[in-house]
C-alpha cells in the first residue's frame, strides 16, 4: 500500500474517532470502484466521514441532501436557453464532482432516487440526447436514515444492489466520544485537512485493485459462500452472481489496503458484512436478527475450502 | 561421498558377498573382510582413502593368488572369487557418484552368481533382502535428501512394482533343456547311499536328515513292508565291505506272473549317482535308464539336477525264474579264509534242512530266537566280521544282518546277494506325498530259490519287525542317537515341518523345475496353442510392454488428473497436529487468523506458525507458485512439532 493511501487513513481516523473499520470499509468501497451506502441515525457521522474522505482524497465534494421535493434535474443538471446566444446551455446538476454526499437519499421520491442510481451505475448522465461523462473518480455515499422512520421512502432491493457495500456507523465508544466532546469542533478540523493524494494516484490505486490475484482455491470459497445462501433455508433468496462480483472487487480493494497482492479468504471475511447485509434478507424467525449477527452465521456456516 | 552413503554400500557389499564366505578359499574371505572392516574405520574417521598403487599392489596379489588357486581365471568358482575380490576392492576407490553406481551394478550381479550355489527358499528370501537393501542404496545415491524410511518404501514400492515383470519373464522366457549353469564339477554334494556296505556305513546315513526323494502315488499306496525303495546291488563280500563286484553283466532280467500293479512319480534329489530308485520289480519309466541284470535302474548319467521321473512298479512277481549260470556262480562267492564258525554253521543248516526254504527259514528263526538286538550302535567288530556278530556281540544295524544273513546263505550254497535302498518313507498328507530321507536307507537280502526266482528277504525284520512295519524310532532299542525328527516329534512339529517340506516341494516342482516341459505343458493349459520359443518371446515382449505401458501411464497420471494439492493437504495436517495440541481449527478459520490466534496463545511456536501460514497463504492464494517455495513450505509443515 502507499504510504499516501496510509496517510489518508491516519488523517482520517485522527477526525473521525473510534471508527477505523468504517474508514477502511469506505476505502475499500472507493478503492473498488463502487458506492457506499451508510445506514444510521442522524448525527453519528456519516456526512463527516464523506467530507474528511473528500478531503484528505483531494476530491471535488458535492452534497446532495434528498427531500421530498427534489427533481431528477436538481441531481442530474438542466439545459436553460441563453437569450444572449440564442442557445441551450447545460447547467451541471450537482452529480458531476467526484465525490457525492447523497445525505438521507430515502427522504427522496423514488424518481429522484433512481437518477441518482442510475448515475452512479452508468458512470455518465444522459440529458435532452446528449451523454456528459461523470468526473472520473467518482464515489457515491449516500446516507439514509432506518427504515422505520416515518416519511421515508425505502429504497427497494434492486437498487440497494447498486451499492458496493452497505455500513453502519454505530455510537463511538465512550473513549472516542469523550474525545469527541472535549475536542475541537469536527467542521473546523475539516476545514484545516489537507489533501494527501492526488486524484490521479487514486485512479492508479483502483487499477491496482483491481489485479490483485484471484486464486482458484479463492474462487472456491466466493462460490461456497453463494451456494450457502442459496442452499440455506434462513434467506429469502441467495446471493446474485453480481454479488459474487461485489464480493471479489470489494476483497481485492481490502487485500490492497493489507498491503497484499493476493486476496485471502480473511479479506472475504472481512468485507462480508458491508457487502452481504443489502443484499440478504433472512426468514422467520431470523428476519429479526441484526444483520451482524447474520452475517457472522454465514461466515461459521461455510468452511474454508 | 557422505558418511551414510558409503555405509549403506558397504552394507550392500557385505550382503552380497556373505553367502560366498563358505565356498571361497579362506584367504579370499579374509581378505575381504579385513578390507571390509578397513573400509568401516575409513568412513568412521573420515581419513583418506588408501593411495591407487596400494589398490594396485592388492589387486595384482589377490589375482595372482585366484590363479594360483584354481589354475585358472575363468569357470564358476575362479570368476565368482574374482568377482568378490575385486567388488571389496572399489570399496576402496570410492571418489564419485559413478564409483557407487559400479558398486551397485557390482552388488546385482554378485546376488545372481550366489544362485550358482544354492536355489532354496531360504537364500531366495535371503537374496531378496539383498535386493531391498541394494535398491534403498541405489535411492539414496540418486537422492541424497529422502529420509531412510521412505526410502525403503521408495526400494519396496519399486521390488513390487517388478513382479509383474518378474511372472512374465519367468513364465514365458524360453527354457533351454536341461540345467541353465550345468557344468559338471557343478554337482551338488550330499551324502546318499553309497555302492559299497561296510559295518557301520548304514547307521552313519541314518543320521541324515537329508531328503533322498519324494513320491507321488497315484492310488492308493502300498503295504510299507512292500516300501522297499531299490537301490545298489552288492556281490562281492571281501570279509568286510560289499561292494557291486566286477562288471555289470548284459543280461536282460525276465519278469513273470506279474501283478498288483502301481502307478508313481519319483522327485529325486540329486545324488551323484546313476541310480534311480524304485519298488520291486519296475516294468515303465518315464526317463531313459538301463534295467540291469540284478534289478537296478541306471541313469544315464550322474543324477546331478533333481530328477523326476513317473514309473510303474509290480508288487507281486517272479524274478529271473531261469536264472543264468554266471549270477548264480557270483552269489556264492565268499572271502577264503574268514569266518570259519559261520562257515561251519551253515554247513550243519545244509546238512539238517532239506531244501533251500527251509535254510531260509531256519536263518529267520535263528536270526529271531538267539538275542540279537537292533541298536544303531553296535560294537565294533574284529577281522572275522560275520562270526564275531554271530556269537559275540550279537547287536547291529541293518547292514550286519542283511550281511550276515547273505554270507550264512551263500556258505550254505544258496545264491545270494545284498540290496540297499530305503524303507518306507514318512506320509506328508498336506502335500499327499511320501518323503524318503536318508533316515530312511537300509539294507536287506535277496536269495534265488528254484521255483521262485530271486526272493526278498529281510533278515532285519526278524529281529526288529517294527522297522518293516512301523518306523525306525519304534524298532531300535535306544533311539537317542537319531535325528530328532526321526524319534516322535510332537504333533505341531510334525505338521510343521510337513507344511515346511510341502512348500520346498512346490519350489522344486515349480520354480526350479520349471523345465522347457513343464514350461509347454503350462502355456498349453493358459491356451496358447503350439507353444513355440518364437511365440513365447513374443508374448513375453508384448507382455513386458503393456506392463510397463501400464505403470508408466500411472506414473505419468497427473497429467490427465488433477493431482490432490500437497499444500492443502500438508497444511491440513498440520491443522490436525495442532488440534490434537489443543487449538484446534474451526472450519472457517482462515490461515491467518488462525496462525495468530495459535502465535497468542502458544508464544512458543509464534514465529514457525507465523511464517508457515505466510507461505501457505502465498501458495494456496498467491500468483507465484513455485517448486521450491512448495518444497521448503511442505518440508518445514512437516518438521513443524508442537
Amino acid at each position: 500500500m502507499s504510504q499516501n493511501l496510509n496517510n489518508v487513513i491516519k488523517q482520517a481516523e485522527q477526525v473521525i474517532l473510534g471508527k477505523p473499520q468504517q474508514i477502511r470499509f469506505a476505502l475499500a468501497c472507493l478503492l473498488a470502484r463502487g458506492h457506499l451506502l451508510i445506514e444510521d441515525l442522524p448525527g453519528v457521522g456519516k456526512t463527516t466521514l464523506a467530507h474528511v474522505l473528500a478531503r484528505t482524497l483531494g476530491l471535488q465534494f458535492q452534497r446532495i441532501q434528498f427531500t421530498s421535493d427534489l427533481l431528477p434535474a436538481d441531481i442530474l443538471g438542466v439545459s436553460v436557453y441563453q437569450r444572449d446566444t440564442s442557445e441551450f446551455k447545460f447547467h451541471p446538476g450537482q452529480i458531476f464532482a467526484q465525490m457525492i454526499l447523497a445525505d438521507e437519499i430515502n427522504r427522496a421520491t423514488p424518481k429522484a432516487q433512481s437518477a441518482l442510481l442510475e448515475a452512479m451505475e452508468e458512470q455518465q448522465v444522459t440529458i435532452e440526447g446528449t451523454t456528459r461523462p461523470l468526473p472520473t473518480p467518482f464515489f457515491v455515499i449516500a446516507t439514509q436514515n432506518p427504515a422505520y422512520q416515518i416519511g421515508t421512502f425505502a429504497l427497494p432491493e434492486s437498487q440497494l444492489d447498486r451499492f458496493l457495500m452497505r455500513i453502519q456507523m454505530g455510537y463511538p465508544d465512550a473513549q472516542a466520544e469523550r474525545g469527541l466532546l472535549s475536542g475541537v469542533d469536527r467542521r473546523e478540523i475539516v476545514a484545516q485537512l489537507s489533501p494527501q493524494m492526488e486524484s490521479n494516484e487514486l485512479l492508479a490505486m483502483q487499477k491496482r485493485a483491481r489485479e490483485i490475484f484471484v486464486s482458484p482455491a479463492l474462487l472456491d470459497y466466493v462460490q461456497a459462500i453463494l451456494l450457502h445462501t442459496r442452499e440455506a433455508a434462513r434467506y429469502t433468496h441467495g446471493l446474485s452472481p453480481r454479488a459474487g462480483l461485489a464480493l471479489l472487487s470489494a476483497a481485492r480493494a481490502w487485500a490492497l489496503l493489507d498491503s497484499r497482492d493476493a486476496v485471502i479468504p480473511e479479506d472475504v471475511q472481512a468485507i462480508l458484512p458491508g457487502v452481504v447485509s443489502h443484499r440478504l434478507q433472512a426468514v422467520g424467525e431470523y428476519a429479526r436478527q441484526n444483520s451482524n449477527v447474520l452475517v457472522r452465521e454465514l461466515i461459521e456456516a461455510v468452511a474454508i475450502p | 561421498m557422505n558418511k551414510p552413503l558409503t555405509y549403506g554400500l558397504l552394507l550392500c557389499i557385505l550382503m552380497v558377498i556373505a553367502p560366498h564366505a563358505e565356498h571361497l578359499p579362506l584367504w579370499v574371505s579374509s581378505l575381504c573382510a579385513g578390507l571390509l572392516l578397513w573400509r568401516t574405520y575409513l568412513a568412521y574417521s573420515g581419513k583418506a582413502l588408501p593411495k591407487r598403487w596400494l589398490l594396485a599392489l592388492i589387486t595384482f596379489a589377490g589375482t595372482v593368488g585366484i590363479v594360483i588357486e584354481f589354475n585358472t581365471l575363468f569357470g564358476r568358482e575362479a570368476s565368482v572369487t574374482l568377482l568378490v575380490l575385486l567388488a571389496t576392492l572399489k570399496l576402496m576407490e570410492l571418489h564419485k557418484a559413478r564409483d557407487a553406481m559400479v558398486l551397485i551394478y557390482l552388488a546385482c550381479f554378485i546376488i545372481i552368481t550366489n544362485f550358482f550355489y544354492s536355489q532354496s527358499i531360504p537364500t531366495a528370501l535371503y537374496l531378496l533382502a539383498t535386493m531391498m537393501v541394494v535398491v534403498a542404496t541405489w535411492v539414496h545415491l540418486q537422492a541424497q535428501s529422502i529420509a531412510l524410511k521412505p526410502r525403503l518404501r521408495i526400494a519396496a514400492v519399486l521390488l513390487l512394482q517388478a513382479i509383474p515383470l518378474m511372472l512374465i519373464l519367468f513364465i514365458l522366457f524360453p527354457r533351454v533343456p536341461g540345467p541353465l549353469w550345468g557344468l559338471p564339477q557343478d554337482a551338488y554334494s550330499s551324502s546318499g547311499l553309497d555302492d559299497k556296505m561296510s559295518p557301520g556305513s548304514l547307521s552313519r546315513l541314518i543320521l541324515s536328515e537329508a531328503v533322498a526323494f519324494r513320491v507321488t502315488f497315484n492310488d492308493k499306496p502300498p503295504r510299507r513292508n512292500q516300501m522297499y525303495w531299490r537301490g545298489p546291488v552288492l556281490w562281492y563280500f571281501d570279509g568286510r565291505t560289499w561292494t557291486p563286484g566286477t562288471t555289470v553283466l548284459a543280461l536282460a532280467p525276465k519278469f513273470t506272473e506279474l501283478d498288483q500293479a502301481i502307478d508313481y512319480v519319483v522327485t529325486l534329489e540329486p545324488h551323484n549317482k546313476p541310480w534311480l530308485f524304485a519298488l520291486d520289480v519296475p516294468d515303465k519309466l518315464s526317463v531313459p535308464a538301463t534295467l540291469t541284470f540284478d534289478f537296478q535302474l541306471l541313469n544315464n548319467a550322474p543324477v546331478n539336477t533333481r530328477l523326476r521321473y513317473a514309473a510303474r512298479s509290480n508288487l507281486v512277481y517272479h524274478a529271473n525264474l531261469q536264472e543264468a549260470p554266471r549270477p548264480l556262480q557270483r552269489g556264492l562267492q565268499l572271502p577264503k579264509q574268514f569266518n570259519p564258525r559261520a562257515r561251519q554253521l551253515a554247513a550243519e543248516w545244509r546238512a539238517s534242512n532239506k531244501d533251500d526254504v527251509a535254510i531260509v527259514n531256519t536263518a529267520l528263526s535263528y536270526f529271531n530266537k538267539q538275542n540279537f538286538v537292533y541298536t544303531l550302535e553296535p560294537p565294533p567288530l574284529d577281522v572275522n566280521t560275520v562270526d564275531d556278530f554271530l556269537f559275540t556281540t550279537k547287536q547291529g544295524f541293518c547292514e550286519h544282518y542283511a550281511s550276515s544273513f547273505v554270507f550264512l546263505m551263500r556258505a550254505a550254497n544258496i545264491p545270494a546277494r545284498v540290496v540297499t535302498g530305503y524303507l518306507g518313507g514318512e506320509f506328508n498328507d498336506v502335500g499327499n506325498y511320501y518323503i524318503v530321507r536318508q533316515s530312511d536307507a537300509h539294507a536287506w537280502a535277496e536269495v534265488w530259490l528254484a521255483g521262485q526266482g530271486w526272493v526278498r528277504v529281510d533278515p532285519t525284520g526278524a529281529i526288529a519287525p517294527d522297522r518293516v512295519q512301523r518306523s525306525l524310532s519304534a524298532a531300535v532299542s535306544n533311539n537317542a542317537a537319531l535325528p530328532f525328527m526321526a524319534r516322535n516329534p510332537p504333533q505341531w512339529m510334525r505338521d510343521l515341518r510337513f507344511n515346511l517340506d510341502t512348500l520346498a516341494n512346490q519350489w522344486n516342482q515349480w520354480v526350479l523345475g520349471y523345465d522347457t516341459e513343464r514350461q509347454f505343458a503350462f502355456l498349453m493349459r493358459l491356451g496358447m496353442e503350439s507353444v513355440t520359443w518364437q511365440k513365447m518371446a513374443l508374448n513375453m515382449m508384448s507382455g513386458l510392454g503393456i506392463v510397463i505401458a501400464l505403470f508408466s501411464l500411472y506414473m505419468l497420471r497427473h497429467l490427465f488428473t488433477q493431482q490432490p494439492d500437497k499444500v492443502q493437504a500438508a497444511w491440513l495436517k498440520l491443522c490436525r497436529r495442532l488440534t490434537k495440541a489443543g487449538l484446534p481449527r474451526a472450519a472457517h478459520e482462515g490461515a491467518q487468523d488462525y496462525a495468530a490466534r495459535v502465535a497468542a496463545s502458544r508464544p512458543e511456536l509464534a514465529e514457525a506458525i507465523l511464517d508457515l501460514a505466510t507461505r501457505y497463504i502465498s501458495l494456496r492464494y498467491g500468483a507465484m507458485n513455485d517448486e521450491l517455495a512448495q518444497r521448503v513450505f511442505l518440508q518445514r509443515a512437516t518438521a513443524f512439532k508442537t
